[in-house]
């Protein structure tokens, strides 16, 4: 607090016209904090150690001091920014915790049997110790490829009606439904799925294409909302000055709409795959489950990583701790997918999206 | 290719072939989704109905349809609840430090992880659920008990493993939390550069700059975000079906072993072994979850909406 | 910037790279039919052998799986753990060839089979019994001794603490603390659930009152999805009272129950007995061996708890490729080998000799039409 006065380089003293601001300088503000975070600690020392109360006591009386010094040096306003600075600080390290723990959850656990094994077997014949989940890798890209397809021109067609083309009742009626669609439940769509095939193929029939579609029914609107709001974001003024060098509609949309907002589709797009690349109960009732490989999603069962994972740890076997194993590395898989996944968007978004300040 | 004497009002080209294709597959993408959505709820009503006429006294329970989705609504309703209130302000909190406060470099690598976590499978959440969430909450819920039990939310008795509505709650709080923040994060990085650096010329802080120039511009991309969260945590299955313990009816109590299930968790549960009459009475669970969503929905639209003046194309 | 680019378009390379080489070799395990069977002397099969059903029956089916698939690869099994419930409503749809269902065809089922398989019927075999044991986690009390009515008091809810009399009263000899009971129960319906009420209506119907259900009746208690779920719950608390197969019990206590005078701890050879000695549901088919287990047992051989899962399917099938992979799949499984093996993977209690030469009367009668 003693270095709040002293004059910081760049010279405060020959603004005359402005009002001289007082600045505290960054490492007083740091150790601000400390100083509260240690008072913090030692308070919860002496009611008893409790990493989790340290913890809180700590960031509240750091933030508590920050604010306090920073409004008697530097004025309410830059008081309360700094405050703001210290609580979304805060959030962003809550809301880490429990994202932390669950990668280390899963990587711990997961990481037993990322084995070569584990990627170019399947389980068929497969008792107790080994095996692994080639099949159902495999399962997973397909069904979640084919899914894709259907899904992403559907919901990215769909959001461009709605925010290009659409007009009255017809673009409210899609909105609006499509909203109502983000609503069904996994299984529901699942059932959906199962019952529009049931009607072709009778009772009993599962097929890969099955799952594909009731993921997409998952998939579509997901997509649609999310790369509708991005193409909402798109100024109008591109648009416009599109319009008046006498481009196409078609064509503003697909060079210059689109391409502004390529980024944000492809965040859209891969948020989207990571909803339903882990769906769970819908392809339980579609899909099934097999112990070899099949990789024709128009013939019979599939196996899928989240399925299989799902098996592996509710119906574990004797002794469990194998299957327990190869559900975790399951899960474990699925995460690295996405994460993949991620890269070939941000790709994406990097190689075709023009430059501009952000 | 300029056109000829076209009326001067709207700058209305001829439609040219592309634009009438391209309009055409849009628009036949929007009906398709009628269709589809036409399929389920005609699925769901068929399937739906038979458990609507039939005598109560055959429902699952035996008191009726009503009384036996009551309290699945109330639970769904609840655990979404306490998901959204949880998440939304951290998930802004987020996707402002993210976009505004981290530092530069580290920001891309911080969006990609959160990004990531959007997709860990719901079973996956279940298993860390039950594995690490419940038993690190039994403490608070022992504490709560014995402190704060004058607040009906806290009554307890304190459950012995944590697997609890409030667990629940917070479990779906952390898988939509992702959701919200990367759709937040998209908009609050796409408010105008020339609007954030006018504020900051005019003497705002970073902070002030943030309220007048991005969260405005950033509210309807929110709650956009917030409402695909919702969707999310109404429709949430198997991470519920495994962390909360449910065995009881409509209680605000978030702290006992006695909680209503959830509309999608009670489905995912009685499913599998259930023929007949009560796969009917689950499906017309389905169709109130349905409707519920829609009734949300139409909801957060109307807020929407009535901002709808700092979308970029309307 | 420009290295992270080139850092992730790498990884990216490799990841396609990883998968295309995946696709490309097919998994290890897989493929070289029929090399490794020169000591059967069977008749090679083919063709498709689907079943669906009961999750319990899961990971004895991929035992079960492997042994068959060693004599007969060429027959490309599958088994969908779908739920008893969806197995047999496949089964009676025509979907699936066989059924694992954690009960027997009620008589509704009986008659919608006929027309899946004509008017020899349906057989049903018990081809999965698992003992269920009353596992709890307690500190201090090494060893737990249960009566039925007691059982039934603690998971309906009326007897609440571990030194209640009723407790005391069948543990002497052992200090109970005063620790709160928390029962749990299946969330999920199960056919876990249901021998389990089935066995508290039978022996102690006074207390417990609300009859065999597949559903957990009361509220109250705690609710744990699937016998994973069940055991994690007890596992994760203190003074927690569940019921699971024996074989996922783990670290956990096992209370004795209750058997005519004496207290009976679980075991594979009292499972198997009790439904040795069990009568059949009477007025059914000649190959239908659907059991009512005898849940008042008074012979300490026999642990009175336990799970029978069936294999449904028809007796007559219209094609004879079917019939013989059912035949020679359903052979295998009674056999001690595939008993044996089934134990070995999921802890089940191998069939008694009485019931394999009864079973075996209904796999020699597996025909084709015609």
């Amino acid at each position: 607090m003693t270095t709040a006065t002293q004059p910081a380089p760049g010279g405060t003293e020959q603004q005359g016209l402005v009002e001289r601001h007082r600045q505290l300088p960054r490492f007083a503000l740091a150790g601000l904090f400390a100083v509260g975070a240690v008072v913090g600690v030692l308070a919860s020392v002496l009611t008893g150690f409790n990493l989790v109360l340290a913890v809180i006591y700590a960031v509240v009386l750091g933030t508590l001091s920050v604010y306090v010094a920073s409004r008697s040096v530097e004025g309410s306003r830059k008081a309360v920014d700094r405050l703001v600075t210290c609580v979304v600080t805060t959030a962003f390290a809550v809301a880490m915790v429990p994202l932390v723990s669950l990668i280390w959850t899963v990587l711990g656990r997961g990481l037993r049997r990322l084995d070569g094994e584990f990627f170019n077997s399947s389980m068929l014949g497969v008792v107790g110790e080994g095996g692994g989940a080639y099949h159902a890798i495999l399962g997973t890209l397909i069904i979640t490829g084919l899914t894709a397809l259907i899904s992403v021109p559907i919901g990215l067609l769909t959001a461009i009606y709605i925010v290009e083309y659409g007009t009255g009742r017809l673009k409210k009626a899609i909105t609006f439904l499509v909203d109502v669609m983000t609503g069904i439940p996994s299984i529901v769509a699942g059932l959906f799925a199962f019952a529009l095939f049931a009607i072709f193929f009778g009772p009993g029939v599962r097929l890969g294409i099955m799952g594909a579609t009731a993921l997409s029914v998952l998939m579509i609107p997901v997509v649609v909302r999310s790369s509708e709001e991005v193409l909402k974001l798109v100024p109008n003024e591109l648009r416009e000055a599109a319009y008046a060098l006498g481009v196409p509609k078609w064509r503003t949309i697909v060079k210059v709409v689109i391409p502004t907002a390529i980024a944000g589709l492809a965040t859209a797009v891969t948020l989207a795959i990571a909803r339903v690349i882990g769906e769970t109960a819908p392809l339980l009732i579609t899909v099934g489950i097999i112990n070899g490989t099949n990789l024709d999603p128009i013939d019979g069962r599939m196996a899928t990583l989240p399925v299989f994972a799902y098996y592996q740890l509710t119906q574990p076997g004797f002794p469990p701790e194998f299957a327990i194993d190869r559900a975790w590395t399951a899960a474990l898989i699925l995460i690295i997918l996405v994460m993949a996944l991620n890269v070939v968007a941000r790709l994406i978004s990097r190689f075709f999206a023009p430059k501009t300040g952000r | 290719m300029t056109t000829t004497s076209a009326p001067p009002e709207p700058p209305r080209p001829k439609r040219r072939v592309g634009d009438r294709i391209f309009a055409g597959s849009a628009t036949g993408a929007g009906i398709l989704i009628l269709v589809v959505l036409a399929g389920v709820a005609a699925f769901l009503v068929s399937e739906a109905w038979p458990a609507v006429t039939a005598p109560a006294g055959d429902i699952p329970g035996g008191d009726g349809l009503t009384a036996y989705i009551a309290p699945l609504i109330f639970g769904t309703l609840l655990a979404a609840v306490i998901a959204l209130v949880v998440a939304t302000p951290l998930a802004v909190a987020i996707a402002l430090y993210i976009t505004y406060y981290a530092p530069r470099r580290l920001a891309a690598g911080m969006g990609y992880v959160i990004d990531l976590l959007a997709a860990i499978p719901s079973v996956v959440y279940g298993f860390w659920g039950i594995a690490a969430l419940a038993p690190a909450m039994v403490p608070f819920y022992v504490w709560a008990e014995e402190h704060l039990s004058f607040i009906p939310l806290f009554a307890g008795p304190a459950s012995a493993t944590g697997r609890t509505m409030l667990t629940a709650g917070l479990m779906l709080g952390v898988m939509i939390l992702p959701i919200i923040s990367a759709i937040s994060r998209e908009v609050f990085s796409q408010a105008p550069a020339l609007h954030r650096e006018a504020a900051l010329a005019l003497g705002a802080t970073r902070w002030e700059m943030i309220k007048m120039a991005v969260l405005p511009y950033g509210k309807s991309g929110v709650i956009g975000g917030a409402m695909l969260g919702l969707g999310r945590a109404l429709g949430e299955t198997l991470a519920i079906a495994i962390v909360l313990s449910a065995s009881g009816g409509i209680t605000f109590n978030l702290i006992s072993n006695s909680n209503p299930s959830t509309i999608a968790a009670n489905i995912a549960l009685k499913f599998p072994e259930s023929t007949g009459l009560d796969v009917n009475t689950l499906i017309a669970s389905g169709l109130a979850l349905f409707v519920i969503t829609l009734a949300v929905n139409m909801l957060a639209r109307w807020v929407v909406n009535r901002r709808a003046d700092f979308s970029g194309a309307n | 910037m420009k290295l992270s680019t080139t850092t992730r378009a790498a990884v990216l390379s490799a990841a396609l790279a990883g998968t295309l080489s995946l696709a490309a070799c097919g998994a290890s395990n897989e493929g070289a039919s029929g090399s490794d069977s020169s000591g059967s002397s069977a008749e090679e099969l083919s063709g498709d052998l689907v079943g669906a059903g009961s999750s319990a029956q899961q990971a004895a089916m991929q035992a079960w799986q492997a042994g068959f698939n060693a004599d007969q690869p060429g027959v490309n099994f599958s088994y969908d753990p779908v739920g008893s419930g969806g197995g047999r409503e496949q089964f009676l749809a025509g979907g699936v060839d066989f059924a694992g269902s954690d009960s027997a065809l009620d008589d509704e089922e009986l008659t919608a089979a006929e027309e899946v398989c004509g008017s020899s019927g349906v057989f049903e075999l018990p081809n999965y019994i698992s003992a269920i044991a009353v596992i709890y986690n307690l500190d201090g009390v090494a060893d737990l001794n249960l009566s039925p009515a007691t059982v039934a008091g603690i998971f309906n809810g009326s007897i609440t603490t571990w030194n209640d009399p009723k407790i005391a009263a069948d543990n002497p000899d052992a200090t109970l603390p005063s620790t709160a009971i928390t029962a749990v129960h299946r969330a999920d319906k199960s056919g876990t659930t249901e021998n389990f009420t089935d066995y508290l209506a039978k022996t102690a119907g006074d207390v417990w009152t609300d009859g065999k259900v597949g559903e957990w009746p009361i509220s109250g208690g705690e609710a744990a999805n699937g016998t994973s779920g069940v055991v994690a719950s007890v596992s994760g608390g203190q003074g927690t009272i569940g019921y699971a197969d024996e074989s996922q019990a783990g670290d956990l206590g096992i209370a004795n129950i209750k058997v005519g005078e004496e207290f009976v701890a679980p075991s594979a050879e009292g499972a198997a007995a009790v439904v040795a000695n069990s009568e059949r549901v009477p007025g059914r088919g000649d190959f239908d061996f659907a059991i009512s287990v005898n849940r008042e047992t008074t012979s300490v051989d026999e642990y009175p708890i336990v799970l029978v899962s069936y294999h449904i399917g028809c007796v007559e099938y219209d094609d004879q490729a079917k019939a013989d992979a059912v035949k020679a799949f359903e052979a295998y499984v009674i056999s001690e080998e595939g008993q044996q093996a089934a134990a070995d993977a999921a802890g089940s209690s191998p069939i008694s000799a009485d019931l394999r030469e009864q079973a075996q009367t209904a796999v020699d009668a597996i025909t084709a039409a015609g």
